[in-house]
């Protein structure tokens, strides 16, 4: 017997009015496997994460976590069995300090629902736990900064570490580097890699340099359908692929 | 590796003993004492009246707080669950006084629980449909559900008790601590230990995993579903605990007066209880308790200085909104950050500025508000500040509208270049 795929989706559709902009894709993915999802702008990449997450309901098909349905649920229900997200646009709680933010994201994982009668403060295992996250996306001496007072790539960490913060089994990741400088993006990577080990990783990506570091393999969406799926090295020889996303762009060789 | 990130020491991260001491308990504490310290100044009826209608308040503005600055839902409805609290405190009020049951053996001393109990459960009615959605669809919702409520009490007259209400008496059922409540000094220690318990009640939520979701459903519902919450139900129990505290100032209300009537459902102490909370500033845990204070004190000592007194409340409710959205507080503690940041002379300088600005613009609002009434009342009564009177028809009079709002205006703009230019 062979363990479930972490995530599965099968024969996915999403239609907005006539407009479809989700057309039948279909994707496994195996436990700890990092598989990344590119694509042109209007591909349908983030839409697909909405469906995932349960901020969308599919109109066809089906969303499977580690063999149970998951499509059709809403999002607080799917995050608690095991799926967490970060969003392309620094999403977080903006008049809470950096240890709060990700406090509220460890929440759940200490068994604390919607408890009104534990004092948090007194909670060591919840500071324990939020400063381990801390630690490893590298906030720690920031952790009493206002969210909304960090610069942005320190928030984009902080997006990551809220993710990562419930212990999830598969960790979404929308576009984690985007507008960061070279630098901040070789920071962000490393990250990721560290925060992400053992756990099985979709990311949408537009930096090639990052994909291609990061991806076991990789999915090619356009227009709402998977063009191709593969390793890095058979994504990058693909024809079809090169022309479709890729075009002349250059792939950072010394990367591959 | 991960044994030395769970080693990893966060002490100096998060606040010490010392720390959480000094900036949570000793102002709880302080704030007990002078409740405490009160009575020994032999304080007059009309003080103590005064007094504790600011309890009332001081919990009510809190508990409505508890909606608008932590939760980020924006009720107009809020005294509705006040009232609830004080109509069913009245009639348990009066079944202690018939004594049958379990009743004889209830203290009326106690009866802010069951106004707790009564508001959080008109709470959990009506914020079932309600909390779905935060935002204007709340707002609209809590509006027609305080016009519904307030115009049915007008028709149950057996729970309501029509236009004259449901009156009681408080001297009823077993005693407490030895009080009677009979003379005004005993309700005293009755308000002061509710509001007491209800401050350091809805303090003490903000300190839970509830509340913190609650702060972070205000800032972001989207990001909550995503830490595997439900924001509609993270609104749907701070809305029961609002409700619940609002239940438990209703029923101090009640045993403090005696008569609960349908105008307490009413839209105007709904707003008035926005309003205490927002003018006191609302990102603030004790804001609404500095609202509650000053506009209690408004309400019940400026409407004897002058018929005006509503027109300068609104005034001072705009002026706040727009010049110091995080009110009284804001102010309070602004000044004190001022003083303690990098100049500190330059700072009181502006600050003073300021404040002379805003005393000459309500210098001219006032002589002008206070002509026009007298004007517009036909009595032929003629505004004398100290002695001096200003006629409609004299021309001093205008000189002493316009002259302080110009220079107020000035000085004013002054204050502002000045801010500017320190920072």
């Amino acid at each position: 017997m062979t363990s479930p795929p972490a995530l599965s989706i099968r024969d996915l559709s999403k239609s907005f009015g006539p407009a479809r902009i989700i057309n039948g894709v279909s994707l496994d993915i195996a436990p700890g496997e990092r598989h990344a999802i590119i694509g042109p702008n209007g591909a349908g990449k983030s839409t697909l994460f909405n469906l995932i997450s349960g901020l969308y309901f599919p109109t066809q098909g089906s969303v499977l976590l580690n063999g149970q349905k998951i499509s059709g649920l809403p999002p607080h229900q799917i995050n608690r069995m095991g799926l967490s997200r970060s969003f392309q646009v620094s999403n977080i709680f903006t008049n809470m300090t950096v240890r709060e933010n990700v406090r509220c994201g460890v929440l759940n994982t200490m068994g604390l629902g919607y408890s009104f009668w534990s004092n948090i403060g007194a909670n060591k295992a919840a500071h324990a736990k939020t400063f381990e996250i801390l630690e490893r996306c590298g906030l720690s001496d920031k952790a009493n900064v206002p969210a909304s007072l960090l610069p942005y790539a320190d928030q984009r960490s902080l997006e990551i570490a809220i993710t990562i913060a419930g212990n999830p089994d598969v960790i979404l990741l929308d576009e984690p580097t985007a507008g960061m400088s070279q630098s901040e993006t070789a920071r962000a990577v490393e990250l990721i890699a560290k925060a992400t080990e053992g756990k099985t990783l979709l990311i949408v990506e537009h930096d090639m340099g990052v994909i291609f570091n990061l991806a076991d393999r990789i999915s090619v969406l356009v227009y709402g359908e998977i063009l191709a799926t593969g390793t890095p090295q058979e994504i990058r020889g693909n024809a079809e692929v090169r022309e479709a996303y890729l075009g002349d762009e250059a792939l950072p060789e010394e990367l591959a | 590796m991960s044994t030395t990130q769970e080693s990893f020491d966060y002490s100096a991260h998060i606040p010490s003993n010392a720390e959480k001491f000094r900036q949570r308990t000793l102002p709880l504490l302080i704030f007990a004492a002078i409740l405490v310290a009160i009575p020994l100044t032999g304080p007059s009826r009309t003080v103590y009246t005064l007094m504790h209608q600011m309890g009332i308040n001081i919990v009510l503005a809190l508990s409505y707080n508890m909606l608008l600055g932590r939760a980020g839902l924006l009720s107009f409805g809020h005294a509705v669950y006040f009232g609830f609290g004080g109509y069913f405190a009245m009639h348990a009020m009066n079944w202690i006084a018939d004594g049958s049951g379990i009743w004889a053996d209830f203290p009326v001393f106690l009866l802010p629980v069951l106004g707790f109990g009564a508001g959080a459960l008109a709470g959990a009615v009506i914020g079932w449909p309600s909390c779905r959605r935060a935002g204007t669809t709340f707002a609209m919702i809590s509006l027609g559900v305080a016009e519904l409520i307030a115009s049915g009490a007008f028709m149950f007259d057996s729970f309501f008790g029509g236009e004259q209400g449901i009156s009681g008496d408080r001297m009823n059922g077993p005693e407490l601590f030895g009080l009677t409540l009979g003379p005004i000094s005993q309700v005293y220690w009755f308000i002061a230990f509710w509001t007491v318990v209800g401050v350091v009640g809805m303090y003490a939520f903000t300190r839970t995993p509830l509340g913190k979701l609650s702060e972070a459903t205000r800032d972001n519902p989207q990001r909550v579903q995503f830490i595997g919450y439900n924001p509609q139900r993270v609104r749907y129990l701070v809305f029961i605990f609002s409700g619940g505290f609002a239940g438990l100032a209703g029923a101090m209300a009640a045993v403090n007066y005696e008569i609960f009537t349908p105008d307490a459902f009413s839209l105007v102490p709904s707003g008035f209880i926005l309003i205490m909370a927002y003018v006191g500033g609302i990102t603030y845990f004790v804001g609404p308790i500095f609202g509650a204070i000053l506009l209690t004190y408004m309400q019940s000592m400026m409407s004897d200085f002058t018929d005006a007194w509503l027109l300068y409340l609104g005034v001072l409710f705009i002026s706040i909104v727009m010049f110091a959205p995080r009110g009284l507080a804001g102010i309070v503690f602004g000044f004190s950050a001022g003083l303690r940041g990098p100049r500190p002379r330059a700072f009181l300088i502006t600050w003073l500025t300021q404040l002379a600005g805003v005393a000459l613009m309500l210098i001219g609002l006032i002589v002008l508000v206070e002509i026009a009434v007298r004007w517009s009342n036909g009595y032929g009564e003629v505004f004398a500040p100290f002695g001096l009177p200003l006629a409609q028809a004299n021309p001093l009079s205008w000189l002493l509208v316009v002259a302080p709002a110009i220079a107020g205006v000035a000085l004013s703009r002054r204050a502002a270049r000045m801010r500017e230019a320190q920072a």
